[in-house]
C-alpha cells in the first residue's frame, strides 16, 4: 500500500454520513507526515506529564477535556509538557468541536512541523467516523484477476483463465438485466474484518470492458447507469474452465466447496465450458440457488430427503405386500 | 519463475495502444506471465488490467512469468519496452 499521509486524510472525497469535516490551521509543512497506525489516542496522560507508553504514532484528538486543561496549563504558564509532547513525532493533532488552542500552542506545534487540524464534529462523532474511514483505508487488500458481477442481488465474481470467456459471459448477464462492477482487475477489500467488498481496481477507467473481436466498449453509455455498480461484497465465486474429461466435475451439489480470499471462505462453484452450455444461464441458476441456500433451502439436500422418504415408504410397502401375499 | 524490472520509457506510458502490444506478445506463451507495479499485481495477457495499472513515464514495472517458456516471455516483454511500443 502506498503511504497514507495526512494531506489524503485531508483530502478523503467522504459522503455525507462519513465526512470528517477536516481543516488545516497550522502545519501545513508537516502534512507529509505520514499516518502509520489505524487509531486515535486522547494525550490527556502526556499532557499531565506522564510519557511512559505514550503512543505518539496516533493521531492525537484534543476534545473538551484536553482543551480545559490547555487552558490551565496556559494560566499557570507551564509549556514544558506540550513542549515535550510536540517533540515526538506525531502524525496529527486534531481539535474538535471547532476549538481552536491559544496562540502559544499554535507556535510551539507550528515549530515542530505538526500539523494542526480542527474539526467541527464533536469527539465521539468524530472518533466514531475516522476509526471507520481509516480501518477501511487500512484493510487488507488484495487486486484479482476476475470480473465482478451483481446477480439478482447476489456478488458474483467469475475468475478463470484469459480467453476462457469472463468477460464475455459478464457481457451477457449485463444483457440480461444484470449489473457489472468490475472487469479484470478487481480489487478486494476485506472491510469489518469478514466482508469482501469488491471494485474496480481504478475509478477514472471503470466499467469498460475488453472484448475480442469488439476492442474496448463502454458499459454505462451502452447499458445505461441501470447496468453497473461501484462497489458489491462478493458472495459467490465462479470459477470457469474448459472442460476436462479427464476431471470428476460437482454432479449432485450436496457438498458446499469454499474458496479463500483475504482470508474468508466463500462460496465456490467450477463451471466448465463446452459447445451447448450457457454459462450466463448457469450462472444466474447458481446465483439463485445460493440466495435459496441462504434462506435455509438446500436443494441437493431437500431433494435426497425426499428419495429416502420415498424409498423407506416404498420399503414399508413390500413389507406390507409380502405379509398379505401368506394369507 | 523469471523476473525483470522495466521503466517505461514512451512518453505517453501504458495506454490502450502499448497495452494491446504487451497482451498480443504475452498471449503468445504458455507461461503465466504477471506484470507488478508497487504492490499490484495484474496478469499481462489482460488489456483492462494493464491499463488499469495506470503506469505512466518513467514509472517501474517488474515483469514476472512462470511457465515452461517464461525466459523467452520475459525477454520479448522486455523488448516491447525497450523499444518504447514503438513510441517516442
Amino acid at each position: 500500500m502506498k503511504d497514507f499521509t495526512v494531506l489524503d486524510l485531508l483530502n478523503l472525497d467522504l459522503t455525507e454520513h462519513d465526512a470528517l469535516d477536516l481543516r488545516c490551521l497550522a502545519g501545513r509543512p508537516g502534512l507529509t507526515r505520514v499516518i502509520q497506525v489505524p487509531d486515535l489516542n486522547r494525550p490527556g496522560l502526556a499532557l499531565g506529564g506522564f510519557f511512559d507508553n505514550f503512543a505518539y504514532q496516533r493521531i492525537q484528538i484534543f476534545g473538551r477535556g484536553e482543551n480545559a486543561y490547555l487552558a490551565k496549563l496556559a494560566l499557570d504558564n507551564s509549556y514544558d509538557n506540550i513542549r515535550r509532547f510536540f517533540r515526538h513525532q506525531i502524525p496529527c493533532v486534531i481539535f474538535t468541536h471547532s476549538l481552536r488552542p491559544s496562540e502559544i500552542f499554535f507556535r510551539i506545534c507550528e515549530e515542530s512541523g505538526c500539523p494542526l487540524l480542527q474539526t467541527g464534529l464533536s469527539s465521539s462523532d468524530f472518533s466514531a467516523r475516522i476509526i471507520r474511514v481509516l480501518s477501511n483505508i487500512f484493510a487488507p487488500r488484495e487486486t484479482i484477476h476476475g470480473v465482478l458481477v451483481e446477480v439478482f442481488g447476489l456478488g458474483v465474481l467469475i475468475r478463470g483463465e484469459s480467453g476462457v470467456g469472463k468477460s464475455e459471459t459478464a457481457l451477457e448477464l449485463v444483457e440480461r438485466g444484470h449489473r457489472l462492477v468490475a472487469d479484470d482487475a478487481v480489487e478486494i477489500r476485506c472491510v469489518y474484518g469478514n466482508i469482501p467488498l469488491g471494485s474496480g481496481a481504478n475509478k477514472v477507467i471503470g466499467h469498460h470492458m475488453e472484448i475480442r473481436g469488439l476492442g474496448i466498449i463502454n458499459i454505462t453509455h451502452l447499458f445505461g447507469v441501470g447496468a453497473i455498480r461501484d462497489k458489491k461484497q462478493i458472495q459467490l465465486v465462479v470459477e470457469i474452465e474448459h472442460w476436462d474429461s479427464n476431471k470428476d466435475y460437482d454432479r449432485i451439489g450436496s457438498q458446499a466447496a469454499t474458496t479463500e480470499i483475504l482470508g474468508i471462505q466463500i462460496p465456490y462453484l467450477k463451471i466448465p465450458v463446452k459447445p451447448g452450455r450457457n454459462i450466463p444461464i448457469l450462472i444466474e441458476t447458481a446465483a439463485m440457488n445460493e440466495r435459496l441456500k441462504g434462506m435455509g433451502y438446500y436443494s441437493a439436500k431437500e431433494f435426497n430427503k425426499s428419495v429416502l422418504k420415498w424409498l423407506e415408504s416404498e420399503n414399508a410397502r413390500t413389507v406390507y405386500l409380502q405379509n398379505t401375499d401368506l394369507f | 519463475m523469471t523476473e525483470k524490472q522495466v521503466t517505461i520509457k514512451n512518453r505517453a506510458g501504458i495506454h490502450a495502444r502499448p497495452a494491446a502490444m504487451i497482451v498480443q506478445t504475452a498471449g503468445k506463451f504458455a507461461s503465466r506471465i504477471n506484470m507488478i507495479k508497487e504492490n499490484e499485481t495484474i496478469n499481462a495477457k489482460s488489456i483492462m488490467g494493464i491499463i488499469t495499472l495506470g503506469a505512466s513515464y518513467n514509472s517501474t514495472l517488474t515483469i514476472q512469468a512462470d511457465g515452461p517458456d517464461e525466459e523467452q516471455a520475459v525477454e520479448a516483454l522486455c523488448a516491447l519496452f525497450d523499444h518504447r511500443f514503438e513510441e517516442e
